[in-house]
């Protein structure tokens, strides 16, 4: 049921990009997602679909998940194609009642379809490579220079760390509840909004319950092992940059040029 | 009412690198009244095989049948089924959600159709079979202790008054007493209602006294299924997978081998004293 949510959670493989630093990868993806924003015209999107083609192969991560993950956007795809489509001003090329397409409603749609599931395919290859320890430790250590104007990057990336891991623990939870709640002969599918949100009432309120005792209890397990914050703490497995992390920022770097490069000829 | 399960396998996350297979070929015959103990050291698939049998887990193959009738045929109805086979998941009482115990208890058999009243009498019925006293009908279950929460959560499924009772680890994490006390209420479920009741557990004392009939599984198959007198049999095997047979069993194998002449299969304390009675002659 809720594990079926597969968008962004890690896969388990061995593979370079899994391998690659995690701050190459965040500063990876912020680049491409930048670029998709350059990008002005659909050729634009020729280099970012070939980055993103190798980052997949490269990441041993089956096409077949990642566009599984994509099935819980797909309303928020179709919802914007459908407004595009007909929000758009310009010249019409088929109308019904009040309902205009229009030559640059198609096109804007057809745009924006490739640029959000870009983004989406995007972000999820860096969730999907990277443990959310590894992610957080990266995003520590790559926003520590704002330490200097007192941010308290350390405590949000803990919060981040903790709230990442919660994330399947909760669903798993979420789903034995409601196995249980079955059990005893409740029933989730019904039609009518108001007794669906009803039926949920008994996943809820256990599931906030066990929330909280699990959030008191690492509170708890924490103070007894004398966590007190980032400072002069060190890590057990420190983040040292690699031969093929360089190699991808040189390939970053590349595909940032070519992008900028496309913008300024086409 | 009896259970088959027919060769039945199930993985979990099929097809991805964290595929897991939980069980893999289990046959299995529940009879009526019968008081079956599931045994298996942690991870060997228990809660696995016990949400097959009222359809929250669909087998990757093999078959359950339910009174002859196979579960995941299309006209089947799984919320039957569910109040025919209930199902006391591992800490139940986890799944608390009332406003207070009583309504918390009246939940399953108001899914299940019944009238106001008649619900309130079920769950009346329930809550005293389980030995919750009155004075606590109105509290918030959230403000039981855990012990009593579990029994709370152990009579919401009883108030469906299922003809199978499954019960998944119910006296895990509980005291001696505790354990003792939630055994005791099962026999005398039994006895009462006359319905079957599977019992998982890790442990072998548990279901010793009870059950008729003891299945041990391993790492998702099935080892033995017999009678706890032959199972209890195979101390080393049992040994080797992390279980083991009663302490009473256990010291009457060591009066064995110091030279007494005691029987080694007991399964009980009360053959135990029988039986060491009769080696001094008393
Ligand atoms: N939701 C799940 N997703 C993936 N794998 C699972 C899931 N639940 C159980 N497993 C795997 O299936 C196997 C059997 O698990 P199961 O919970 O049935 O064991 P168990 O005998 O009930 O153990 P325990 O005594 O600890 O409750 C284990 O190897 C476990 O890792
Ligand atoms: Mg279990």
């Amino acid at each position: 049921m809720l594990r079926d949510i597969t968008l962004g959670q890690y896969y388990p493989v061995e593979s370079p990009i899994h391998r690659l630093d995690p701050r190459v990868k965040l500063f990876g993806t912020l680049i491409f997602l930048v670029s998709l924003f350059i990008t002005d015209n659909f050729i634009g999107y020729i280099p970012a679909m070939i980055f993103l083609i190798i980052a997949i192969r490269l990441s041993k991560v089956p096409l077949k998940y990642i566009v599984k993950g994509m099935r819980a956007i797909v309303f928020l795809l179709i919802l914007s194609v459908v407004c595009n489509l007909f929000l758009s001003q310009g010249e019409v090329i088929w109308s019904f009642r009040k309902l205009n397409i229009t030559k640059e409603g198609i096109r804007t749609a057809g745009f924006m379809a490739i640029r959000l599931s870009f983004l989406i395919v995007g972000s999820s290859i860096m969730t999907l490579t990277t443990t959310p320890n590894n992610l957080t430790d990266g995003m520590e250590k790559g926003l520590g220079f704002l330490k200097v104007i007192k941010v308290p990057v350390h405590e949000i990336a803990m919060m981040m760390s903790i709230a990442l891991r919660f994330i399947p623990i909760l669903t798993e939870e979420a789903d034995k509840i409601m196995k249980a709640q079955m059990a005893r002969g409740a029933e989730f599918e019904s039609k009518s909004l108001v007794k669906k949100v009803k039926s949920l009432v008994p996943v809820l309120v256990p599931l906030f319950v066990s929330a909280f005792r699990r959030a008191n209890d690492l509170a708890m397990a924490m103070e007894a092992r004398c966590y007190r914050g980032g400072d002069g703490r060190t890590k057990m497995k420190p983040l040292k940059y690699k031969k093929n992390d360089a190699m991808a920022y040189l390939a970053i770097f590349m595909y940032l040029s070519v992008i900028i490069a496309v913008r300024i000829i086409f | 009412m009896s259970i088959i399960v027919n060769h039945v396998s199930y993985s979990y996350n099929p097809g991805t690198p964290m595929e897991s297979k939980a069980l893999k070929d289990i046959n299995i015959v529940i009879n009526d009244g019968e008081f079956l103990g599931l045994i298996g050291h942690t991870g060997s698939g228990k809660s696995t095989l016990v949400q097959h049998l009222n359809g929250l887990i669909k087998p990757t193959s093999g078959e359950i049948y339910y009174n002859g009738k196979d579960i995941s045929d299309s006209d089947f109805s799984l919320k039957k089924l569910r109040g025919d086979v209930g199902l006391v998941f591992q800490y139940p009482e986890h799944q608390l959600f009332g406003e207070d115990v009583f309504s918390d208890v009246c939940f399953g058999p108001l899914n299940k159709g019944l009238s106001k009243k008649d619900a309130e009498l079920k769950a009346f019925a329930a809550l005293k079979q389980v030995g919750i006293e009155d004075e606590y009908f109105y509290q918030s279950p959230f403000d039981l202790s855990g012990g009593q929460k579990r029994r709370v959560a152990i009579a919401g499924v009883l108030a469906m008054e299922p003809d199978v009772l499954v019960l998944d680890e119910p006296t895990a994490g509980l005291d001696p007493a505790g354990r003792d006390e939630i055994l005791e209420i099962l026999n005398n479920i039994r006895k009462e209602r006359g319905c079957s009741i599977v019992l998982v557990s890790h442990s072998m004392e548990d279901v010793a006294d009870h059950a008729d009939r003891i299945v041990v599984m391993n790492k998702g198959s099935i080892i033995f299924d017999d009678v706890p007198r032959e199972v209890f049999k195979h101390a080393r095997e049992l040994d080797e997978i992390g279980l083991s047979v009663p302490e009473v069993t256990k010291a009457m194998v060591r009066l064995r081998k110091e030279g007494f002449d005691v029987d080694t299969d007991v399964i009980n304390i009360s053959e135990a004293v029988e039986t060491i009675s009769k080696c001094f002659g008393i």
